[in-house]
């Protein structure tokens, strides 16, 4: 590669860029933020592009840079998902309901980015309020697959899976609560990690199922994955869930060999409903990794039926709770004219709620009534702890799991909207990692009909340096991850004159 | 024909932390609206909760004292409703695993005799904001300075059975409470409310249906409110009608009770475990430690107080059901050297004022120190117990202390035995006839007639001779003249 662009580095090329003065922040986000404006529209990555503050934030950066006392990600720009809250900056979440929310504080994600001197280059796309598995479901349209815009990028960290693919923010934020970083990072080719649960705060970020729901990283590769959790993980006595340990230098350990790792292949995750090329390409992929002197061992979860029906009980009952403070009395939207206090919550939520979350709101509702919460919600928790015990047991054996992210790559638009079981099955393979509170990784194998395909690495609870480092191990010898589709051909059009 | 009356309570007390049970906000009564609610308070997306500790520590404080199990392993709920004062839409509270378990509080009858109530349990929760309806035109304020102020509600078992047994009831509560100061008290700003379930039944029979009047914030509403319930359940049945399952509201000014609403229209509250808490765990290390330094509770101190300073039942049980009465009079016991005056003193002439004035022992206005050093003039004849309420009078207005208003205003006794005989002398010689009169008399009539002179003297001497001595030296002055006229 002769000159390359600043767009097709890692986060860790631009590190060293910048640490070797070969381009200041001014000048990488002035790139990237070029590019967003070139191509965002044809993508519709971004919610809300931070042109001002970024090139502030970049100046700041350069300033920072100067002194000589600077942390590594000083200068960086990343993308926040939009359901991370960002103090002065609108935060959607996907929304109609805060189409006109700012918040007056930052998420604590948010917080160590900005404290690190990273760059905020705008707020991604996602599915309403994080439900989804195509990005259908935002308020703001749906993000295209850079890879085929008529494909989906999956969800609902759509709009930041995109971008990276896109090469319009070398790396972003995302949540998963059922797959929702993992997915994605799949269907666009990229990588993407969701942590062990209490890993990463979750204070600031706007919540979906409070026990499922964990921020990540989202990168080029797995080493920016790692430069970026480095950042994001850690204790914060404002979120009562996260969990009190020592936060590992990933980075450090990415390079370990992975010879004699245990690999556990769950012969659930090889079965009907699976792609046979996408079987193909993660078959490929465990192949590479005995190479290197891996062991693949056959293992079961036997309960991983349970994972989909139990994951929607779960998700939606807490989704019920925690969606109820949107009710149009304090922020977000209030319809008009309202006649009475019932009439104003009632429209409001009528008005400020799409179809996908209305549904789960319902289905939450009716699971925790009185006289259904036995049958379901009590049950799913049941399932939820046979679930769990599947995965402590396999790790007595292995060291990690891996299978298919995705059963399918990127399908259409449309191709699954209208039938919500169908479109609950794409997270068939990511959901357990979330009942279980286990860390998964999502690293591009391969590409079926030129769309791009992922491994999941599972590992055990607290053990995210272990999954960086067989991801980073097997993109060393491999070169799925710098594949990038080209930048879709944006047409000039004479603007018309308005009388 | 006779009815039982079955009773249960629901107890809310605001725990006195000094901040929220899941944010850091001040939990201060009065404050201008909103100015206490923090993002979290506010329901802001994003926002997380984290437990207070010290809210704990109180609701086990509260478990210890009245001999419950405390649940090692407690967990919160959410119970989901939508209302504008509960921005959340929902309350975190507990259900099925609450800190307090089982546990029992004697009260003791009019007629003497022990009852104990068993307690269901106590659970901890937060409290909602407030709905204020009158200053807005067809409109509703919303404060949220309330919200998430830490409750106990304590749920009693339906062991009650007269308006009577409830009142005596909620003010040992109050009593308890008070004195292991996890809660001010103050039920005019709402520290401790009453739900009552009441329902009735012909003796022996399986419980009546029974309804729940929410809300009730004295003592008196509260005993008002059972009274009325009890009457309307019996006019209904004994009209041939039947009790509905319902929830009312009872207005302690018109002392009339309204249907809130019936069984049918309840809220589906879908409780689950919250998940943005887990569950907490409390060692055995950490409840003994709350154990060692409880303080001492009204019981306890009652009967110490009744050997301590001799003091009667009624004055002991008295000083012993507030924790800062008792304190005060603790104080004031010391200081001054005599419990017995002081308990007088408090229990007469400042109560009756704290009363009067509605003010709470902690605002009033004479500091123990200035009552102990009154007290002091008293028992060294400085003043007369007659001028000590003078003295008394003018602390409370804050005239200054016990010495400072007995100089100002001239209020020294006079002891001297020669000026007080002097005075004797002079108002019986210019009462010849008076004289006469009570040397006439009958011996046992005699003392009666003492009253005329006393008052004489007294007033000759503004109210300043020492009233011990002016009878002692009267006495004598008097037998001389029977003497002589004998002689």
């Amino acid at each position: 590669m002769s000159s390359q662009d600043i767009h097709e580095k890692t986060i860790a090329e631009i590190i060293a860029a910048l640490n070797a003065r070969e381009f200041s922040s001014v000048e990488v986000t002035r790139h990237y933020l070029d590019r967003i404006k070139k191509l965002n529209s044809a993508y519709n990555c971004f919610i809300t592009i931070c042109e001002d503050s970024a090139l502030i934030q970049a100046k700041l950066a350069d300033q920072k840079r100067a002194t000589g006392e600077f942390s590594d990600f000083c200068g960086v720009p990343i993308a926040h998902k939009d359901i991370f809250c960002t103090k002065g900056v609108r935060t959607s979440c996907g929304s109609k309901m805060l189409d006109n929310f700012v918040p007056p504080y930052d998420a604590t994600v948010v917080e160590k980015f900005s404290s690190e001197g990273a760059v905020v280059l705008g707020k991604t796309n996602m599915d309403e309020f994080a439900m989804g598995s195509s990005n259908e479901t935002s308020y703001y349209g749906a993000v295209k697959n850079p890879w085929d815009i008529r494909t989906v990028p999956g969800g609902s960290s759509g709009g930041s899976a995109a971008a990276i693919a896109a090469q319009i923010s070398p790396g972003a934020t995302g949540t998963d609560t059922g797959g929702s970083i993992r997915q994605p990072a799949a269907l666009c080719g990229i990588s993407g990690l969701k942590p062990t649960y209490g890993r990463v705060s979750r204070w600031g970020m706007i919540a979906f199922a409070s026990s499922l729901d964990q921020a990540g990283p989202m990168a080029k590769t797995a080493e920016d994955c790692a430069l970026m959790l480095k950042i994001m993980a850690g204790y914060d006595s404002k979120d009562s869930t996260s969990t009190n340990i020592i936060t590992p230098d990933y980075v450090e350990k990415i390079s370990c060999s992975v010879n004699g790792l245990k690999i556990g292949v769950p012969e659930e995750y090889f079965q009907d409903g699976l792609n046979l090329e996408t079987e193909k390409s993660v078959l490929e992929a465990l192949a590479e990794l005995e190479k290197q002197g891996a062991i693949l061992v056959p293992i079961s979860l036997p309960h991983s039926h349970l994972a989909v029906p139990a994951y929607y009980v779960i998700a939606p009952a807490e989704a019920s709770s925690n969606l109820s403070r949107f009710d149009g009395v304090r922020y977000g939207h209030r319809c008009e004219n309202p006649k009475d206090l019932n009439d104003m919550y009632t429209r409001s939520r009528a008005e400020g709620f799409g179809d996908e979350v209305k549904r789960r709101i319902l289905v939450g509702t009716y699971c925790l009534s009185a006289g259904y919460y036995d049958a379901y919600y009590r049950k799913a928790q049941q399932a939820r702890r046979l679930i769990k015990q599947d995965f402590v047991s396999a790790f007595h054996e292995v060291d990690v799991i891996i299978g298919p992210t995705c059963p399918n790559p990127a399908f259409e638009f449309g191709a699954k909207s209208n039938d919500p079981v169908e479109m609950y099955l794409e997270d068939i393979f990511t959901i357990a990692t979330n009942l279980a509170g286990l860390p998964g990784m999502s690293v591009p194998c391969g590409l079926v009909d030129e769309k791009p395909v992922g491994i999941q690495i599972i590992g055990n609870y607290f053990k995210e340096a272990l999954i960086l480092n067989v991801a980073h191990q097997y993109q060393s010898i491999t070169g799925w991850h710098q594949h990038y589709p080209k930048d879709k051909e944006i047409p000039n059009i004479s603007k018309m004159r308005l009388e | 024909m006779e009815w039982e009356t079955v009773i249960g309570l629901e107890v809310h007390v605001q725990l006195a932390t000094k901040s929220k049970i899941f944010s850091g906000s001040s939990t201060t009564f009065g404050s201008q609206p909103n100015t206490q609610a923090s993002a979290l308070d506010l329901g802001m997306p994003g926002t997380l909760p984290v437990p207070n500790e010290e809210a704990f520590r109180q609701a086990i404080m509260f478990g210890l004292a009245i001999n419950a199990k405390i649940e090692k392993c407690s967990i919160f709920e959410r119970k989901n409703y939508f209302y504008p004062d509960l921005p959340k839409g929902y309350q975190t509270t507990q259900l099925e695993k609450p800190i307090v378990g089982p546990g029992n509080i004697d009260i003791e009858l009019s007629n003497g005799t022990k009852k104990t109530i068993r307690i269901h349990h106590a659970h901890l929760e937060e409290d909602a904001g407030k709905s204020l309806h009158e200053e807005f035109q067809q409109m509703t304020g919303v404060d949220l300075n309330r919200a998430g102020t830490p409750l106990i509600e304590i749920v009693s078992e339906p062991d009650l059975s007269s308006a009577e047994e409830a009142t005596l009831f909620a003010k040992k509560l109050h009593s308890i409470v008070i004195s292991l100061g996890i809660c001010d008290g103050e039920m005019a700003q709402g520290s401790m409310r009453f739900d009552v379930n009441v329902s009735i039944r012909k003796p022996g029979e399986t419980l009546g249906t029974r309804t729940e009047t929410k809300n009730l914030n004295s003592f008196k509403f509260m005993e008002d409110a059972i009274t009325m319930e009890v009457q309307r359940q019996i006019a209904l049945i004994e009209d041939g009608k039947k009790v509905a399952q319902e929830t009312r509201l009872f207005n302690g000014e018109t002392k009339k009770s309204k249907s809130l609403r019936s069984k049918e229209e309840a809220n589906d509250y879908r409780y689950f475990p919250c998940p943005d808490l887990l569950p907490v765990v409390i060692e055995d290390q950490y409840i003994e430690e709350i154990r060692r330094t409880l303080p001492e509770l009204p019981e306890a101190k009652c009967r110490r107080f009744r050997e301590q300073y001799s003091l009667s039942n009624y004055d002991a049980d008295i000083l012993s059901s507030d924790r800062l009465l008792g304190q005060y009079f603790e104080a004031v016991a010391e200081k001054s050297g005599d419990a017995k005056i002081a308990a007088n003193w408090i229990l007469g002439e400042l109560l009756a004022r704290l009363n009067s004035t509605g003010l709470s022992i902690t605002l009033c206005p004479v500091q123990s120190e200035d009552l102990a050093e009154m007290i002091c003039r008293i028992l060294d004849n400085t003043i007369s117990g007659k001028m000590a309420k003078e003295v008394f009078d003018g602390m409370w207005k804050g005239d200054g202390n016990a010495d400072s208003i007995i100089n100002s205003r001239g209020l020294k006794q006079v002891s001297d035995s020669s000026i007080i005989e002097s005075l004797v002398i002079d108002i019986l010689q210019s009462n010849p006839t008076q004289v006469d009169d009570y040397i006439k008399a009958e011996v046992a009539k005699r003392s009666k007639m003492l009253g005329y002179f006393i008052g004489k003297i007294m007033k000759a001497s503004k109210g300043q001779a020492n009233p011990k001595q002016v009878n002692e030296i009267l006495r004598v002055q008097l037998s001389k003249l029977i003497n002589n006229i004998k002689l």
